[in-house]
């Protein structure tokens, strides 16, 4: 298992269009992708279950890969977590 | 005539009949279907025409209101993708064997209220956009056609909530404003509003009998007023043409640069009072603040403000102008402008009084908090600080002794600040008389013009009997303004003026002609003035 953690500096935190975004990329990901942050845990590839997490800016993510080339994953969802949130 | 209150989303004045938006509110039945295999085929057949919806609604969006707006399409598509969602209605279907479409209504309901009980705002009004999606899935299942005819004439659609698909459907030419009950400032309808620039109202306690009654939706005060009578309407009218007129010079001269026909570049500020008239300075594309009056921080107080309740707001302010000139004047109360907890005696002539830059230097402690707080500040943004009332070198030499502390302080506790220009306000007869001098003491002058011309002629502004024989162009007081900017030019100081003159269109080319290099005015008068800066040929 392979992890990072992401401090969200976007304004209104994970919000639709981002969560929407991530769940494609998650999709095209070798591993299973997992996001928690307030105190909550959600699948990456489902959009509702991330933005019911509530996500804001300031708070922490962690974002975990399992399974499959754990190293490409995590590398290509940090490259995300940058770029977008 | 009846008046009604609402929160307003978009500022702007909107007169018309008023239609009733009745929801094509679907009653979902719990039916039992036999075939359950055919049943999901439906619901995917369902969710593909759905998608094929809202990627046309996504390119009308694009073309109306732009892709930022238009992108909440996008979303609903993704959300249709949902695997949560996609698996809960096909669960349903399947062990409970009852129709798509209400599998899809039970499903909606669950994520809405999921969302709905979410403590943050954006994320409680994303169950509008469940809703929005659910309702488009039971539409295609139940073979209704959606679209929102809303007849021939221009309206204003009052509606208990309106979701975003059927604010973009509607025919834009006959839009005029939206009234409705539920959302929020956040909900996408808003978003839609705004970008639409069609003055609306949410919170609203609606009544049918308004259908087709004539209305004003007045977006500033954030009110419904049905029936207005005929002189409710002639100034309604008035706003509407002065908010028009703005709205031309806004699309023609925003982004604009401030220089005259031959070249020359002026500096062209506004004025503000708080930090919530921020907002209005970029509305009107300002490209500085020339007179951030500090005096609020101090007014709406019942005590000293603090070092760092004061620098939150010059940073604040700062930030948000992102690197744009903020001229912040230090406190200038006394005369007209009170506070309690100064415990100043009475005085029977304040406008000479003991004010501003005198209350100062005598009360030292007031004045290095301040400062303090601008200079760390200045580590935020562009700020320069002004003093008020001055009337001598020497309390400019004053002043420095006290920045220099201030300065020394700062350094010795490590706290970072950046460069800041410092001014003087030129509103006494003496600053003027010596303004060769002070030109060599401060980086900038900003001439108010209001005390100024109060004190050269002697005439109390408050006084209204004084009114006929108050002249504002005196030449008294523009030959000041010359002899400012001439000084001031010579000493290798800028020059602005930061009073009511700077903002009077009829004597703009005059002080462009005189040198000036600085208009710093209330922000709904700069687009009027770049105008003028932008016809005005200095040779």
């Amino acid at each position: 298992m392979k992890s990072f953690s992401y401090v969200i500096t976007d304004e209104v935190g994970i919000h639709a269009r981002p969560a929407g975004i991530l769940a494609k990329e998650a999709k095209t990901v070798d591993s299973k992708i997992t996001l928690s942050a307030n105190g909550k845990t959600a699948e990456a590839t489902k959009l509702m279950a991330i933005m019911s997490m509530g996500v804001k800016k300031g708070m922490e993510v962690t974002v975990t890969a399992e399974g499959g080339d754990e190293d490409a994953s995590i590398a290509k969802m940090e490259e995300f977590f940058k770029a977008n949130l | 005539m009846e008046r009604y209150k609402g929160k307003s989303i978009f500022k702007g004045i909107a007169i018309g009949k008023i239609k009733f938006y009745f929801k094509g509110k679907q009653q979902v039945k719990r039916e039992k279907v036999d075939n359950i295999e055919a049943e999901i085929q439906r619901y995917e057949q369902a969710k593909e025409k759905a998608v094929g919806q809202l990627n046309a609604l996504y390119e009308k969006a694009v073309q109306e209101v732009g892709e930022a707006s238009a992108a909440i399409f996008e979303v609903h598509t993704m959300m249709l993708d949902d695997d949560d969602y996609n698996d809960s209605v096909h669960n349903i279907i399947t062990s409970q064997g009852v129709s798509a479409e209400y599998a899809v209504a039970t499903t909606g309901d669950n994520f809405a209220t999921m969302f709905s009980e979410m403590e943050d705002e954006y994320f409680k009004a994303r169950a509008a956009d469940i809703k929005d999606i659910s309702e488009r899935l039971i539409t295609v299942l139940s073979g209704g056609a959606s679209g929102s005819d809303i007849g021939e004439e221009p309206v204003i659609i009052v509606a208990e909530d309106l979701a975003p698909s059927e604010t973009v459907q509607m025919d834009k030419d006959k839009l005029l404003a939206f009234v409705t009950e539920l959302g929020s400032a956040n909900s996408h309808t808003a978003i839609l509003a705004r970008t639409m620039n069609l003055p609306a109202l949410i919170g609203v306690e609606i009544q049918e009998s308004w259908n087709g009654k004539m209305a004003v939706v007045d977006g500033y005060s954030g009110t419904l007023i049905i029936e207005p009578d005929e002189d409710v309407l002639a100034s309604m009218k008035a706003r509407q043409e002065q908010d028009r007129a703005t709205r031309e010079l806004l699309s023609q001269l925003k982004g604009k640069e401030d220089v005259t026909l031959d070249g020359k570049q002026i500096k062209l500020y506004a004025n503000i009072g708080s930090i919530k008239d921020v907002a209005m300075v970029l509305e009107n594309d300002a490209r500085g603040i020339g007179l951030f009056r500090s005096e609020f921080l101090y007014l709406e107080k019942e005590d000293y403000p603090t070092e760092n309740e004061q620098f939150q707001v010059y940073k604040t302010v700062a930030e948000n102008m992102a690197g744009r000139r903020v001229v912040i004047r230090t406190l200038d109360i006394g005369a007209d402008k009170q506070v309690d907890y100064f415990k100043m005696a009475h005085e029977e002539n304040p406008a000479m009084g003991y004010r501003a830059i005198r209350i100062c230097l005598d009360r030292v402690e007031i004045f290095k908090t301040q400062l303090r707080a601008l200079f760390r500040a200045s580590a935020y943004g562009r700020i320069s600080i002004m003093y008020p009332m001055i009337i001598s070198v020497d309390e400019v030499r004053k002043i420095k002794t006290i920045v220099h502390q201030v300065k020394a302080e700062l350094d010795a506790e490590g706290i970072a600040y950046g460069e800041v220009e410092q001014g003087v306000m030129i509103e006494t007869p003496a600053a003027v008389m010596i303004s060769d001098l002070l030109a060599e003491e401060v980086d900038f002058f900003s001439i108010g013009t209001n005390d100024l011309t109060q004190y050269t002629l002697a005439i109390d502004r408050q006084n209204s009997k004084l009114d006929s024989i108050y002249d504002s162009h005196h030449p008294a007081v523009l030959r000041m303004i010359q002899m400012v900017i001439e000084n001031g030019h010579k000493g290798g100081a800028w020059v602005g003026i930061c009073g009511e003159l700077g903002a009077d269109t009829t004597l703009t080319e005059t002080f462009l002609k005189m040198g000036i290099d600085e208009l710093s005015v209330s922000p709904t008068f700069v687009l009027p003035i770049r105008k003028i800066i932008r016809e005005t040929n200095l040779n």
